[in-house]
């Protein structure tokens, strides 16, 4: 049908559809799509991309030095924004390089889309040149993926791996395509067709289910609202604040979760889990009702399962259904996004309540004693060197809480967690399910590209900086000044306090000699100076503010601060591998005393 | 441990029967018997898994199935209310003295022969597990060849179909 007055002046309704390169329609589809940024490094297989990526000016490509680097680089913008984060690589190696990124962004429900090349659709299965076979290397550790062997595939390829990787439970999505794809002409149609009937994912809750939940929630004497990562992916802190404000029950925040409620907040306890705080790790335990939001049940959370939380009756909301009842049964499964579903528990509550929410008042009392008497805290280091976490903590106090802060994976990992304060979702980015050493550099360059406003801080380890620092020359090049911390305590510092404390000191094969007293190599300094950036060393806790002030006011370059902290400083509180979360201690060989059943 | 058995719509794209492989193998749960085909519906296969599992592994099982972009649908078949179906090739010796019983059994079991050499005869074989097990039984003294055999097949009783509700829209 033709409309003859319409008054927006439309494409020719006659005109042959455009004919475009597979090449170009990748391209033309990411920008349709909304794409602005992509990460990635050209190879043999994708060359006819690149060649049509020169000539455009919508995406900004951002050329890193290793496809880990890329990879990470999309997470961190997907984390830092909520936004899909893109990263193309080559094939085979190019794209086998990707794997750590792709199953860090899988682990984590990052929205990753991946894109690869690989060889002409008439040498696959030949052992060709470069030739991997990515999707089955990925097979397990993305959402879906696509091959496009034809130039005709791409645009509804790329726009389903876009939707998929964006909706439901966020997570990687891979396209390969050949190099003859690429090559091609094809008419390009827009919108394509998405042709998905298997994919269907839940977002609205079942009524009655919810109406189950808030019935449990005002019956709790001892409730606690268990917050993961699912509430920030779902940008649903506004509707937790306001099912924690109007039930007044305490909130725990998991690793892949601080900053989905305010540490500011008088009802937040802090971090569950391993090295949890004393107050989240009992509250937990110790409930008659967690309530999880986007939470996971992960075993750095729950401590021994059989042992976790035995008086808990478990409400369980998740966009996935496959988590729910995954690892702890849930008395009341809720399947649907964490927005909606936050959204109306608190009507159900509410609508519920009418003053008859049973009484918490000694619920708190307990938790504010816990809260009193175990703080957050640390000694200073016997060696007289610097303690990592006053590093970390003054890192957090004087950028405040409007930067983005990436940590790698380590005790400086752990303590950028406990001792910076989060007050807003996508602040802090790490990598929590993967544990995946090297994150934090690029996952930095990642969200400086997609926050240029905001100050970003990679609190990274000696170890993990060395996995992935040459993404400072990418920093540096393409004026993404981040601001990397080095927390330098010349050691694989987790292994370390694992091999203190469980394996009798011996310290196999942990020991960097980056830091004090070692030959220093490399040397960090003259490394960030080799890559223009600029290189600070601190070795005492008087020259701390300054370094900080320092790197906050230059921003015409990334900036490195080489932070010499004690190797014998460990992560405390503490619950060991294995064992009930009733035995966190809260430093070495003290456990905190509480209540017999 | 209990069997079920799972028949699930799928997408017939390349890949598929991998996909569904691997997160058995990857999750820990173990396949007893596979069968794929096409379905009534074109660009669609069936599959039928039977799966040995306790209910809550199960409950896993099935969720995890469904998260694959390219499952469609997925149907536990309660074996009072479904037909399951395995059939079987079966190669047996046989020689002047055996094989009036061989057939005499075949023919009981309602089982037919396909293929007759001097020494040898193939059976086929179709019906539940517990036919084709006791027909296996019986046949063993004689001397099993060779066997080959189809992963379970089932279908629900009745005029509904898995497909059905997928497609009402």
């Amino acid at each position: 049908m033709t409309t003859e007055t319409s008054p927006v002046p439309s494409a020719p309704a006659s005109a042959e559809p455009e004919m475009l390169t597979g090449s170009g329609a990748i391209i033309r589809t990411l920008e349709l799509l909304g794409v602005t940024d992509v990460f990635g490094i050209p190879g043999g297989a994708v060359i006819p991309l690149y060649d049509e990526l020169m000539t455009q000016t919508k995406i900004r490509h951002i050329l890193v030095r290793h496809e880990q680097g890329a990879g990470h680089a999309a997470e961190g913008y997907a984390s830092a924004t909520g936004r899909v984060g893109v990263a193309i690589a080559t094939s085979g190696p190019g794209a086998t390089n990707l794997v750590t990124a792709i199953a860090d962004a899988y682990m984590d429900s990052v929205p990753l889309l991946a894109i690869t090349g690989q060889v002409f659709s008439t040498s696959m299965g030949t052992d060709a040149f470069q030739e991997a076979d990515i999707i089955g290397i990925t097979m397990p550790i993305t959402k879906h993926s696509f091959l496009a062997r034809t130039a005709e595939e791409i645009p509804a390829a790329i726009a389903s791996a876009y939707h998929i990787a964006s909706t439901g439970r966020p997570g990687p999505v891979l396209v390969d395509i050949t190099k003859d794809a690429q090559q091609n002409l094809a008419p390009f149609i827009w919108p394509p067709k998405l042709d998905l009937p298997g994919y269907r994912p839940i977002v609205k809750a079942h009524g009655k289910q919810v109406q189950a939940a808030a019935q449990l929630l005002l019956a709790a004497k001892k409730p606690v609202l268990y917050v993961g990562g699912g509430v920030i992916r779902a940008h649903a802190s506004a509707e937790l604040l306001a099912l924690a404000e109007a039930t007044g029950a305490p909130v725990v925040t998991t690793l892949m979760a601080r900053g989905a409620f305010p540490d500011s907040h008088p009802q937040h306890l802090g971090m569950p889990g391993m090295h949890g705080t004393v107050p989240a790790v009992l509250s937990l335990q110790e409930s008659d009702l967690i309530i999880s939001l986007g939470a996971r049940f992960d075993d750095r959370v729950t401590g021994k399962i059989s042992e976790f939380a035995p008086n808990a009756k478990i409400v369980h909301v998740d966009v996935d259904p496959a988590e729910i009842s995954k690892i702890r049964l849930a008395d009341v499964p809720i399947v649907g996004d964490a927005k909606d579903v936050i959204a109306d528990l608190t009507l159900a509550w509410a609508d519920a309540a009418q003053g008859t929410a049973a009484d918490t008042t000694e619920w708190w009392t307990y938790l504010h004693g816990l809260k009193e008497e175990f703080p957050l805290g640390f000694t200073e280091p016997t060696d007289g060197l610097l303690a990592p976490q006053y590093v970390i903590q003054r890192i957090g106090e004087l950028t405040g809480p409007e930067a983005v802060y990436a940590a790698g994976v380590g005790q400086h990992q752990m303590w950028a967690a406990q001792y910076i304060k989060y007050e807003r979702p996508n602040s802090w980015l790490n990598s929590g399910g993967a544990g995946t050493m090297g994150y934090s550099v690029p996952a930095a360059m990642g969200a400086k590209v997609a926050e240029p406003d905001r100050v970003v801080w990679s609190i990274d380890g000696d170890g993990c900086f060395q996995m992935t620092n040459q993404e400072l020359a990418t920093c540096t090049i393409n004026k993404i000044p981040i601001k990397v911390a080095i927390i330098n305590n010349s050691s694989l510092g987790m292994v370390r306090q694992w091999q203190s404390l469980f394996y009798d000191g011996r310290h196999s094969f942990t020991d960097l000699n980056t830091g004090h007293g070692t030959a220093m190599v490399p040397d960090f300094v003259k490394m960030a100076d080799a890559y223009g950036a600029l290189g600070i060393r601190v070795t005492s806790k008087d020259q701390v503010d300054d370094a900080i002030k320092l790197a906050l006011a230059t921003n015409d370059r990334p900036v490195v601060i080489d932070f010499i902290v004690s190797p014998g400083a460990m992560v405390w509180p503490m619950v060991p591998q294995g064992v009930s979360n009733s035995f966190v201690q809260y430093a070495k060989d003290h456990a905190p005393t509480w209540g017999e059943e | 441990m209990t069997s079920h058995v799972l028949s699930l719509l799928v997408e017939d794209k390349p890949g598929l029967l991998t996909r569904v492989a691997g997160l058995f193998a990857r999750r820990g749960f173990n396949i007893e018997s596979l069968a794929v085909g096409h379905s009534e519906i074109p660009s669609l296969s069936r599959i039928t898994i039977l799966v040995d599992v306790e209910d809550i592994p199960l409950e896993q099982v099935t969720k995890q199935l469904n998260k694959l972009i390219n499952v469609i649908k997925i149907v536990e078949l309660d074996p009072a209310q479904s037909v399951q179906r395995e059939h079987l090739l079966i190669k047996v010796k046989v020689d002047n003295t055996t094989r009036s019983q061989v057939l005499e059994a075949v023919n009981l079991f309602r089982a037919r022969v396909v293929d007759v050499s001097t020494d040898a005869v193939v059976i086929e074989v179709t019906g539940d597990s517990g036919k084709t097990q006791a027909l296996l039984r019986v046949l063993e003294p004689f001397g099993i060849r060779e066997l080959a055999q189809s992963g379970l097949l089932a279908i629900g009783r009745g005029s509904k179909s898995i497909t059905e509700r997928v497609f009402k829209n």
